[in-house]
């Protein structure tokens, strides 16, 4: 027997190589030194992440349920650069607050069975493999948001996430079903050619739309996402905003462009819709927001609304914009994610007017907040501009003028609400300011990484070039 | 095939069974309740892929395969969400809706 092509699972092969290696490293390393899986899972990640760089074939396995190519490689390399950065922010917190009650090991091999299931959601060639990879890159996610045991609301954010995955994912199933009962198959390559727009075939598109929708938070799925993430830890709240949501928009992207593409009419109408009232909606209730982890839920419900942009034009220029936005996203989100955490880890204060006069006493974290925000806000200089500008001119370029217009009112909006974090940091005085505190290694690092993404990827084209030869495997 | 039920028949089931599921899930008080709401929606779909698989396309079985598979998720989905509630259940002493408004708007 050959073993070779299993090779073209090289990303899957690895991670799951890492988590055994984990679960073993958790049974030989002695309480005393269980820091040490800390550093083990984080180096390991990093081999894993560097090693996904290398070419990989295309090709496909199982008899067409799993397939790769560069640019499903080039989405799981994205996904490893963000879960990286998203570990060396979080290691301190482990470290803190976790390893003390000896569950340091299970959040690594949650959190790598999730994206696991991720990989195989992205090179799913059919129904049953994206079922079971959405359901596996889940439930893992749901039993992180509930990992702090003692805190109530994380475990309301736990039971919430549960319980309206669960009925997501029953959604997306009747879908399938009827989209299996039209086609006649579950292969996405025999659904291709079998689909045609009838009304039964449409009745099981919306339902699994929403499905996925439910993952991205788009607009009528979205009241889970303020709750969960103000109650599970920060990590977990940034994985869900910036990795669970990116791999969603990845696949939404790939069944949309390939195997749902005779179904053009009719997504076109629906994500017009979707994507303006996502936009509003996610806007408009972040003005309101107190609570930084519910702000950043709610900017990233508006952020998920522009991603629309690009899917609704349905080709390669829309495309190679979406993976550049989402790519820039992570860096941004990230960064604002990363600077949450490091002052709720010090002083366990998540509020907006805790960072009144954060500038004074900590200048290098609020610069990097500004930046942060102002890339998720999209002004110049940064990386965020570039990301919408090019999401705007892809929509723009197919004659969805108005819906282009709707957008940026929309980045008006969410300027306002931006700049509020920015002049409660850098104009606002406070007499019980954050004192001065110091990042340990991972948390800078962690920082650094992603306030050197949001700088160079902006203006560093050939990636956006890259992108764009890639995006031809979509079509 | 089964004698004298037709497609129509078992997909009137499964649907109505579908949005019973929704209904409960949406007006449901109690934690658990909700769950098994849930559950009916999984199981519309489960029965929906076996009989279609029956009755339009017998060769392949596929939509057979498919609902052994959805059956274990579910198990394992259940599991999870009923850890959970014990885990709510043991800071609130409850595991009804209206207890777990802590976060809001």
């Amino acid at each position: 027997m050959d073993f070779s092509n299993f090779l073209l699972m090289r990303f899957e092969v690895i991670l799951l190589a890492v988590i055994l290696l984990l679960i073993i490293g958790e049974i030989f390393i002695t309480q005393a030194k269980k820091d040490a899986v800390i550093h083990l899972a984080i180096f390991l990640f990093g081999i894993h992440t560097a090693v996904g760089f290398f070419n990989l074939d295309d090709g496909s396995l199982f008899g067409g349920m799993y397939r790769t190519n560069t640019l499903i490689q080039c989405f799981k390399s994205i996904l490893n650069v963000g879960v990286l950065i998203l570990l060396l922010q979080s290691g301190d917190w482990i470290q803190e607050k976790i390893m003390k009650h000896g569950r340091g090991t299970e959040f690594f091999v949650l959190l790598f069975s999730s994206l696991f299931g991720m990989y195989f959601m992205i090179s799913s060639g059919d129904f049953l493999m994206f079922y079971l990879g959405l359901e596996l890159s889940t439930l893992p996610v749901a039993g992180l948001a509930a990992y702090e045991t003692t805190k109530r609301i994380s475990s309301e954010a736990g039971i919430k996430l549960i319980l309206s995955a669960a009925m997501a994912s029953g959604t997306a199933l009747m879908g399938i079903s009827l989209l299996y009962a039209t086609s006649g198959s579950i292969y996405f390559s025999d659904v291709i050619t079998a689909i045609s727009p009838d009304s039964l075939t449409i009745l099981g598109f919306v339902l699994f739309f929403s499905g996925l929708a439910f993952k991205i938070s788009l607009v009528p799925f979205h009241f889970w996402t303020a709750d969960v993430y103000e109650g599970s830890p920060i990590a977990i709240a940034s994985y869900l905003s910036v990795i669970s949501k990116g791999a969603a928009v990845f696949i939404l992207m790939i069944l949309l462009f390939t195997v749902l593409k005779p179904l053009i009419g009719i997504w076109e109408k629906l994500l017009y819709i979707i994507a303006i009232a996502t936009m509003f909606i996610g806007n408009l209730f972040a003005l309101r927001q107190q609570n930084m982890k519910r702000f950043l839920a709610y900017s990233s419900i508006a952020q998920a609304g522009f991603i629309l942009l690009g899917l609704i034009i349905g080709n390669q220029l829309g495309a190679a914009t979406v993976i550049y936005f989402v790519l820039i996203y992570i860096f941004s989100n990230l960064a604002a994610f990363g600077v949450v955490q490091a002052i709720s880890l010090q002083t366990g204060k998540e509020l907006m007017s805790d960072y009144e006069g954060l500038y004074r006493t900590n200048p290098n974290l609020s610069l990097i907040m500004m930046l942060a925000l102002f890339s998720l806000a999209g002004i110049p200089p940064v990386a965020g501009f570039f990301g919408k500008f090019f999401l705007f001119t892809a929509a723009a370029s197919e004659g969805y003028y108005f819906l282009v217009f709707l957008a940026v009112v929309n980045v008006t909006i969410s300027l306002y609400y931006y700049l509020l974090v920015v002049r409660a940091m850098f104009l606002r005085k406070s007499n019980n300011a954050i004192p001065y505190f110091k990042n340990k290694i991972y948390m800078r690092l962690g920082l650094l990484i992603t306030v050197i993404g949001i700088l160079i990827l902006g203006i560093y084209s050939p990636l956006y070039e890259y992108i764009y030869e890639l995006s031809i495997n979509l079509q | 095939m089964i004698e004298g039920i037709s497609i129509y028949d078992v997909l009137t089931l499964t649907t109505i069974l579908f949005f019973i599921g929704v209904y409960g899930f949406l007006t449901r008080k109690n934690l658990i309740s909700i769950l098994i709401s849930v559950e009916m929606i999984l199981n519309a779909s489960v029965v929906n892929f076996v009989i279609i698989n029956k009755y339009l396309y017998p060769d392949i079985l596929q939509g057979v395969i498919f609902s052994i598979f959805i059956i274990a998720v579910a198990a394992a989905e259940t599991a999870l969400a009923v850890a959970i509630i014990i885990n709510l259940y043991r800071q609130i002493s409850s595991v009804e809706v209206k207890d777990t408004e802590v976060m809001k708007y």
